[in-house]
């Protein structure tokens, strides 16, 4: 399998994740769809890195999931802030910015 | 301090500057009334002996010029404020100072009636008005001629709604205000224009300027019209002449002193001081002389068939100022002003004569007087000397000063002008000799009166008329006397003028003189001639006349056509035009605002949709459009 089916699957992994975020009404559905479009990344630095020879991509990827994971623990703390203040995880309710 | 270097004319001038400001400051003083109307008497009669020791001095020809820098521009001098006593300003400001004086003496008595606050009013407005026509006589430039002048204008505009609560009075103070005010833009026209033409204001400058050529002529024709125009609504000529007899609304002193003597024949002085000027300008001067002439004789015409005594004097006044102003286009202004100087004292008496009668009669109008040669003889003797000098009778005032116009305007080659002036020497005579025959003699209108006096009612008081208290008698007699005096000595001793009049012409001016008394006579007294059919003798010119040839009507259409139409144009353009443009492109602000916030839903989601659509596109617009 040559680099472009994995970018391939990157960029469906990738239109997913925007999908999720776009569509989901749930907050947390929304962080996973995040997730989602972080992990693409991931698969696009990996296969470059696997390609090219040159492992910088590699180091690169175990950084990103580092800050994926505290991103995913600061995100759902403030779900559940936001929970407790608003009674809701709705995204749909949380339109405090409506111009 | 007792040479000629013009401080007697500048205290003459700043003792009223000082009863103004002591009236204008003190409020408690111009409220007690008589206390405070006798500073201002004090303060006229030092003014007056002032001015006549400042004359004394400058009579032989002396010139006498302080100014004082003012306004300082780019390290020059712009304008100054001083004075300029010579022969001419000198006998202008003892004439101003003496009329002045003996008018607010007259108002003591005359307007005792009055509530204290008015009355230390009254006397407020009057030394403001002294100071400010002293200031004009005097003054060495014509920015400070023109700050005078506007001054003056205020005092008069003042001095006529002085009984403001009375309609007429109100509206006549406006309509004398507006009317010399569209003058005056035409004055402040022309002073920028000479401004920028001769490089400054200062009268003696710009005479040396003359006299040495360096002026140019091109263009001054346009220059002197627009002083000319300054000096037409000050001095009522045609047709900005409808203001004047309004004007006599205001108490009569106050027409006296304003409306015959002082304000009226600032345009005139306007003009002397100017003549070098005018005297390059022959086209305008020819304008001058015609339009004083035609003022002369509609004005005439006009006193002819008036009933109310103050308004004969009124337009009386406007058809000598006429006259005046054709000597000066004739180009003779030292004889136009010789006639403004009798003029002032004779008719400054005729209207303090009258105002005895209307204040023994309690009516303007000559049909409520009659007989009253019996009742009030002094005020009878006084009217007539005043008569017989403004109808030109030998030994009386107006005499010479009458007849130096008349030559003037002969030797100035304006046959036209001449014959009109004639015929107006002949109306002159007449209707001032109407006035006497029907207020002083005839049938008494005792009967009448009596049940005038029923109907009014309110007056209650009708005693029997009787001649004036001293107050008012005193300046009437001063007044009396000069113009006699004025007239004995001219009759004999015949001034040098710059003109030879012809041998014919003094027979034939008194001749007409005493043919309008004659007709009057004959009219008025005798009754030979029936009044109303020689009024219906000259039916139409009559009706006109009454109407005041239609020419307030004239102003009134224009007001109502000209300029209210024009005035709605201009609404209806700034409310559809100017601020339909401006109203529907704030609809359009505020419609789309409205719309536009709809996109800002407050939703991450939306905006992260609206990200990605935006990377999308931009994208494909690199990939399609660049590559």
């Amino acid at each position: 399998m040559g680099l472009q089916a994995y970018l391939t699957l990157a960029a469906v992994v990738f239109g997913i994740g925007l999908f999720g975020v776009v569509t989901r009404r749930n907050t947390i559905s929304i962080l996973l769809g995040i997730e989602l479009m972080l992990n693409s990344v991931n698969i696009n630095l990996v296969a470059f890195s696997r390609f090219s020879g040159d492992v910088t991509g590699m180091i690169f990827t175990v950084f990103t999931i580092c800050i994926t994971v505290v991103e995913a623990a600061l995100g759902l703390s403030i779900v559940i802030l936001l929970f407790r203040v608003r009674r809701t995880v709705t995204a749909d309710h949380l339109d405090l910015l409506k111009g | 301090m007792m040479t000629g270097d013009g401080s007697l004319a500048l205290i003459a001038l700043l003792l009223h500057a000082l009863g103004f400001l002591t009236l204008a400051i003190v409020a408690p003083l111009r409220r007690l009334g008589r206390p405070g109307a006798f500073v201002s008497i004090a303060c006229a009669i030092g003014s007056l002996a002032a001015a006549v020791l400042s004359w004394q001095q400058h009579m032989g020809g002396a010139v006498s010029r302080r100014v004082w820098e003012w306004l300082p521009s780019q390290g020059q001098t712009l304008m100054t404020v001083g004075i300029l006593a010579d022969a001419d300003s000198s006998v202008m400001l003892c004439l101003v100072a003496l009329v002045a004086c003996l008018v607010q003496v007259y108002s003591l008595s005359y307007l005792s009636d009055e509530p204290a606050p008015s009355f230390g009013r009254y006397y407020t407005y009057q030394s403001l008005f002294a100071f400010s026509m002293m200031g004009l006589v005097l003054a060495p430039n014509l920015a400070q001629l023109f700050i005078c002048w506007e001054l003056v204008g205020l005092s008069s505009y003042l001095l006529i709604g002085f009984w403001y609560r009375k309609p007429s009075a109100a509206r006549a103070a406006v309509k004398a205000f507006w009317i010399t005010k569209a003058g005056d833009v035409g004055l402040l026209i022309g002073i920028v224009l000479l401004w920028r033409q001769a490089g400054t204001f200062d009268l003696t400058e710009m005479r040396v300027l003359v006299e040495s050529g360096a002026l140019p002529v091109a263009g001054l024709s346009i220059i002197t019209f627009c002083l000319y125009m300054g000096a037409a609504g000050k001095s009522a000529q045609f047709p900005m002449h409808i203001w004047l007899p309004d004007a006599m609304e205001g108490p009569t002193p106050v027409s006296a002193l304003i409306h015959a003597a002082t304000m009226v024949t600032a345009g005139v002085y306007l003009l002397l001081r100017t003549e070098f000027l005018f005297a390059l300008t022959p086209d305008v001067l020819l304008i001058v002389a015609w339009v004083g002439a035609f003022t002369a004789l509609l004005a005439a015409v006009l006193a002819c068939v008036q009933d109310d005594i103050k308004r004969v004097l009124a337009y009386s006044t406007v058809s000598q100022l006429g006259y005046m102003m054709t000597a000066i286009g004739a180009g003779f202004a030292s004889a136009g002003f010789f006639h403004l100087l009798t003029h002032g004292l004779f008719k400054a008496l005729l209207f303090l004569g009258a105002g005895a009668v209307i204040h023994a009669v309690h009516s303007n109008d000559l049909p409520d007087m009659g007989g009253l040669a019996r009742k009030m003889p002094q005020t009878a003797i006084v009217f007539l000397i005043g008569t017989l000098s403004l109808a030109g009778i030998p030994l009386f005032g107006g005499f010479l000063s009458k007849e130096e116009i008349l030559g003037a305007v002969w030797a100035g080659g304006l046959v036209g002008p001449f014959a009109v002036l004639m015929l107006v020497a002949f109306l002159t005579a007449f209707y001032m000799f109407r006035v006497v025959f029907l207020a002083f003699y005839g049938v008494p209108a005792a009967a009448h009166a009596h049940a005038h006096g029923h109907a009014h009612g309110g007056h209650g008081h009708h005693a029997e008329p009787h001649d004036p208290p001293a107050a008012m008698a005193l300046p009437l007699w001063i007044l009396a006397l000069l113009s006699m005096a004025v007239g004995v000595y001219f009759t004999f001793t015949h001034p040098e003028t710059e003109f030879t009049a012809p041998g014919w012409l003094m027979p034939a001016a008194v001749g007409t003189a005493v043919a309008g008394i004659l007709l009057a006579w004959a009219t008025y007294q005798r009754q030979i001639i029936n009044p109303v059919s020689l009024a219906s003798a000259f039916g139409p010119i009559r009706y006109a006349a009454i109407n005041k040839f239609w020419i307030d009507n004239i102003f009134e259409g224009i007001y109502n056509v000209v300029l209210l139409g024009f005035s709605k144009i201009l609404g209806w353009i700034d409310r559809y035009i100017v601020d339909g443009v401006l109203n529907v492109v704030s609809a359009w602000t505020l419609t789309s605002g409205d719309d536009l916030r709809t996109l800002q839903t407050g939703r991450a989601q939306d905006y992260v949709y609206g990200v990605a659509v935006g990377l999308l596109i931009l994208l494909l617009w690199a990939r399609w459009a660049l590559a």
